[in-house]
């Protein structure tokens, strides 16, 4: 298991090459990577953290997708501070010797991490700046684990 | 202890974190000791159900004791992915 929070862009190809190799008994790999999507005139999303929570947080949840999944191995790496439309905010993988495993351990690991990881994100934008608001949506998608 | 805010709560507050001497018993008692402070406190806590807290980097409930608890964070509720 790796987890990474840091505030540089990270290799998608790389990271998911590196995390695919090696392994003859895992049958599936998963990888979902989220971007900054430039609604309207967002200029930059700015992502705070809390530092030393984050890791343990995310770490957590990392652990409790491998209790819950027979998996091979999960990589969770996301970022903070400011990134621009198009840029890579986070990515997390997974890999199982079955794909119904992978899936479902990257979808938890995705809905948990929205809405369990002291991240928090603010819109920069040409008339003003604005923190996201969690979503009814967000809270509601963890009750299906 | 160390309190510590994030995004709009450090925003309104006017600072990240603050070393503060308290007895609160819980989060709740600390919560009603900052609201009587000052206006910006009394304004970031105004609605505890828009928050969120931390005690000792772990997530827990506004009613949960601080007994031996070294950092307290208050932040709104987490938008990461």
């Amino acid at each position: 298991m790796r987890v990474v929070v840091q505030e540089a862009p990270f290799d998608f190809g790389a990271e998911c090459d590196r995390f695919a190799a090696g392994r003859r008994d895992m049958g599936a790999v998963v990888t979902f990577t989220g971007v900054v999507r430039g609604d309207g005139d967002l200029a930059t999303m700015e992502i705070e953290h809390y530092p030393g929570m984050t890791e343990k947080a995310l770490t957590a949840i990392a652990e409790e997708a491998q209790a819950r999944w027979s998996l091979g191995d999960v990589l969770v790496i996301h970022r903070h501070g400011p990134m621009r439309p198009g840029e890579r905010i986070m990515m997390v993988a997974t890999t199982a010797p079955h794909r119904r495993d992978a899936f479902e351990a990257a979808e938890y690991l995705m809905d948990y991490l929205k809405s369990r990881a002291p991240f928090w994100k603010k819109e920069r934008a040409k008339d003003g700046d604005k923190w996201v608001a969690a979503t009814e949506a967000d809270e509601q998608a963890l009750t299906r684990w | 202890m160390d309190v510590l805010y994030f995004a709009w709560v450090r925003e309104r507050i006017g600072l990240p974190k603050e070393r503060i001497e308290t007895s609160a018993a819980t989060v709740t008692e600390l919560v009603e000791e900052l609201r009587a402070r000052e206006e910006r406190y009394a304004v970031a806590f105004e609605d505890l159900s828009a928050l969120r807290v931390a005690v000792d980097q772990q997530l827990t409930d506004f009613d949960a004791a601080l007994a031996g608890a070294r950092e307290v964070a208050f932040f709104p509720p987490m938008t990461g992915g």
